[in-house]
């Protein structure tokens, strides 16, 4: 029953798709007051039938209906209701339905809110939204369905993973698929506004708020996904330089670079032609982020098993929108009104020049780290990984001028500003973060080499950034996202230098010592839940004055079958202390890490931070 | 001969340029030094020199081989045609068990012995790496 609704609505969804399609060149020579009523009510009719459809899958999940087929391989009876509602989203077929419920949604909400612009762009970028629609529908409905049905109704499914079970990533692909999508509507109304010829000020202004919400989005996504790599996957770190990590991360350089060339564009009329670029590549990363991830091409850790033939797909999809978009491009090109002003070499303008060149430099030092191996495995056959030394290597060293030129530029006026602008005040903060950090680093006993740099480069960011909240003249959204930044760089660094590990097998009742602590094994015990049963481990740190227990957790879930451990963290504002236990074979033994994890919480708050930068200024402006 | 202006302009866009190839010079030589092989035993046993830098082994963990001391994790990995025994201390990831898909990245001491350094596996139980599907389709 669910399934044929839920099959029915994404075949009429389909159609609406096609009347749209066909009907919006006829309508672009008619100028009408408005969109109209016809495509309106079009597309509500689609948003209505694809939410429709979502709805049906959420419910075939709470109920358990195994006459559906993704609900049997995702589900089973005994999973909290929570999971199962999320359990919706956690599979392939499910998140697509996400990915076209979220597209629809952010077409409806497009219509409605550009109402005073002209008729020309918003149909255009309609059309566009409805082709990337059509092949969604397309693909879902031919190679991944989730509304199969399955004959005869097995009484049991086979369960979630329940690494996935949590609540982090529950809310993770949600939430990043927000940010994802949001860059399709991006690249529709850009390559909208290039047919028309209205990228100029109006154009910026109103495509503004969509790159801010997609960036918020993206970033916050990352987070959850970085939050839960954290103290699920039990390695302790934040980022690994994980080919479905890096995939998330490209769009939000690009997203980062965009956002920053819309304010030049939005006040200066300048980088017209760049900004249009940048809005393909975002898209274009975004789509491709889901291809790598969902093509099980990538040669990644994280990778879930995976059908390859589905990748096939979206990869020529990609092509054909990819190859749609630069075609346009250079056909309409010179469609962009260039009213070019004089603006000086020292300059804010320049200024964002300098942000947008390193966040191409980064984002091809990603790309080329994530794609390379599978570059290299299609002509040589060799299997390679590149690890995160490749990274470090290629970004640490440009961190630096980077760092420093985003200390400098905010504080530049438009068009023209004197050299010595970067005066006594600065120089005088520049000395301080060179005595800090060297002090700093003399008491942790590094070698200056390559640290000392870079400390000095983000002490002088972040001293900067604080002395920004005294000046008036930029808005507070921005000093929130740069001090945010700043703040986050700065817990990166110590975090690396001062973070400490051990790693032992210990049996109940053994005691180990570490720098000034003891680490033991105090007692074990086994705790029923519903869907799995628990080892709890309780283990004593002291050292001198004060003592702290830790109880992590392995969890042997019955459906499917699989142990995962569950890492005990006690935060601070100075460190985590997080430790980690796993079995390794019935002799008593277990596997036990222990990690000090300086500034721990304050990479989650800086991420927090950089986002709410971004939510103030929709808000601020809006209201 | 040339206004200031070209001048200008030549310089900018020759600075781009050797910036260019100088980057592109340093990823790629990072990329040399920072890429991980990826080998199952029997690729071992038929190298013809061992290297000293960083290699990744995949296969099964093979039943029985487990073998655990306060500081050390033993065991053989094997993609059933050749096994090679491993060597480590630290940490392991959840899903390391005997008969289950793992990859270990390390130094190899000869072509029978890895000195390993990372221990990785996979995220579900369905789910293997490809390389060790692969090796296992090899061998079989």
């Amino acid at each position: 029953m669910l399934n044929q609704i839920g099959n029915y609505s994404l075949y009429i969804a389909l159609l609406s798709s096609i009347l749209i399609i066909i009907q919006s060149p006829i309508l672009l020579n008619r100028n009408n007051i408005n969109v109209s009523g016809r495509i309106f009510s079009l597309i509500s009719i689609q948003s209505l039938m694809i939410i429709i459809s979502f709805i049906a899958l959420i419910i075939a999940f709470i109920i358990s209906d195994f006459s559906n087929e993704t609900v049997y391989t995702n589900s089973h009876t005994s999973k909290p209701l929570f999971y199962k509602i999320s359990g919706t989203w956690g599979n392939h077929e499910g998140s697509l339905l996400l990915w076209l419920l979220v597209l629809s949604i952010f077409l409806l909400i497009f219509t409605i809110t550009s109402k005073n612009l002209s008729n020309k762009y918003r149909i255009l970028t309609l059309f566009f939204q409805e082709i990337i629609i059509l092949g969604f529908l397309l693909f879902i409905l031919f190679t991944s369905n989730p509304f199969m049905s399955l004959f005869p109704i097995p009484n049991e499914g086979t369960g979630l993973n329940p690494i996935l079970q949590d609540p982090a990533l529950a809310i993770h692909p949600p939430i990043l698929y927000l940010g994802y999508v949001g860059t399709s509507i991006i690249f529709s109304s850009s390559l909208a506004a290039l047919i028309s010829g209205s990228v100029n000020k109006t154009w910026a202004k109103h495509i503004k708020n969509w790159v801010l919400v997609s960036w918020i989005f993206l970033s916050i996504g990352i987070l959850l996904g970085s939050i839960w790599a954290y103290y699920e996957l039990g390695w302790g770190g934040f980022w690994f330089w994980d080919p479905v990590e890096n995939v998330s991360l490209m769009p939000w350089f690009c997203l980062t670079a965009l956002f920053h060339t819309i304010l030049i564009l939005e006040k200066r009329e300048m980088f017209h032609s760049w900004a249009v670029i940048l809005s393909i590549t975002t898209f274009s990363l975004s789509m491709s982020g889901t291809f790598l991830v969902r093509s099980g091409i990538l040669n990644s850790i994280h990778t879930f098993a995976n059908d390859p033939s589905r990748g096939v797909f979206i990869l020529c999809f990609l092509f054909i929108l990819i190859t749609l978009s630069i075609f346009i491009y250079f056909f309409y090109q010179n469609k962009i009104k260039n009213n070019f002003t004089k603006t000086y070499i020292v300059s804010k303008e320049t200024a964002v020049l300098v942000n947008n060149l390193f966040m191409m430099f980064f984002l091809s030092v990603v790309l080329i780290g994530t794609v390379y191996p599978i570059f290299l495995e299609v002509v040589n056959n060799d299997k390679i990984s590149v690890g995160p030394p490749f990274y470090h290597k290629l970004i640490v060293p440009f961190l630096i001028p980077f760092l420093i030129f985003m200390a400098i530029g905010p504080n530049l006026n438009w068009i023209k500003d004197k050299i010595n602008k970067i005066n006594l005040q600065q120089l005088l903060f520049f000395i301080l973060s060179i005595i800090i950090s060297f002090i700093f680093l003399k008491r942790v006993g590094i070698s200056y080499l390559f640290s000392l740099p870079l400390f000095i480069a983000s002490i002088f960011l972040f001293l900067i950034t604080i002395k920004d909240f005294s000046v008036k003249k930029t808005n507070l959204s921005q000093k929130i996202s740069h001090f945010g930044f700043s703040l986050f760089i700065l817990s990166v660094l110590v975090n690396g230098v001062l973070a400490k590990e051990y790693s032992s097998n210990m049996k109940v009742g053994d005691e180990r010592k570490f720098l000034n602590k003891t680490i033991k094994f105090e007692s074990l015990k086994v705790n029923e839940s519903k869907n799995y049963q628990s080892l709890e481990a309780n283990f004593k740190i002291s050292d001198k004055n004060n003592s702290i227990n830790l109880k992590p957790e392995v969890r042997v879930y019955d459906q499917p079958q699989t142990i995962t451990s569950e890492a005990d963290i006690k935060s601070t504002l100075y460190s985590d202390n997080f430790l980690v236990f796993n079995i390794l074979k019935n002799d008593g033994f277990y596997n036990v890490r222990y990690q000090i994890k300086p500034f721990m919480i304050w990479i989650w708050i800086s991420i927090i931070l950089i986002s709410f930068g971004g939510i103030l200024s929709i808000v601020k402006k809006n209201g | 001969m040339y206004g200031k202006k070209v001048k200008l302009r030549a310089i900018f866009i020759l600075s781009i340029f050797f910036s260019l190839i100088l980057i592109v010079f340093l990823v790629f030589k990072s990329l040399e030094e920072n890429v991980v092989y990826f080998k199952s035993p029997t690729e071992i046993k038929n190298l013809t020199e061992l290297t000293s830098k960083k290699i990744r082994v995949g296969g099964m963990v093979k039943e029985k081989s487990i073998n655990v001391n306060q500081s050390e994790v033993n065991f053989v990995i094997t993609d059933f045609k050749n096994e090679l025994i491993v060597n480590y201390s630290g940490s392991v990831p959840n899903l390391f068990e005997e008969g289950k898909g793992v990859v270990a990245e390390g130094f190899l001491k000869d072509r029978n012995f890895l000195t390993a350094v990372k221990i990785l596996a996979k995220h579900d139980e369905n789910y293997m790496p490809p390389e060790v599907k692969e090796a296992l389709k090899e061998s079989n």
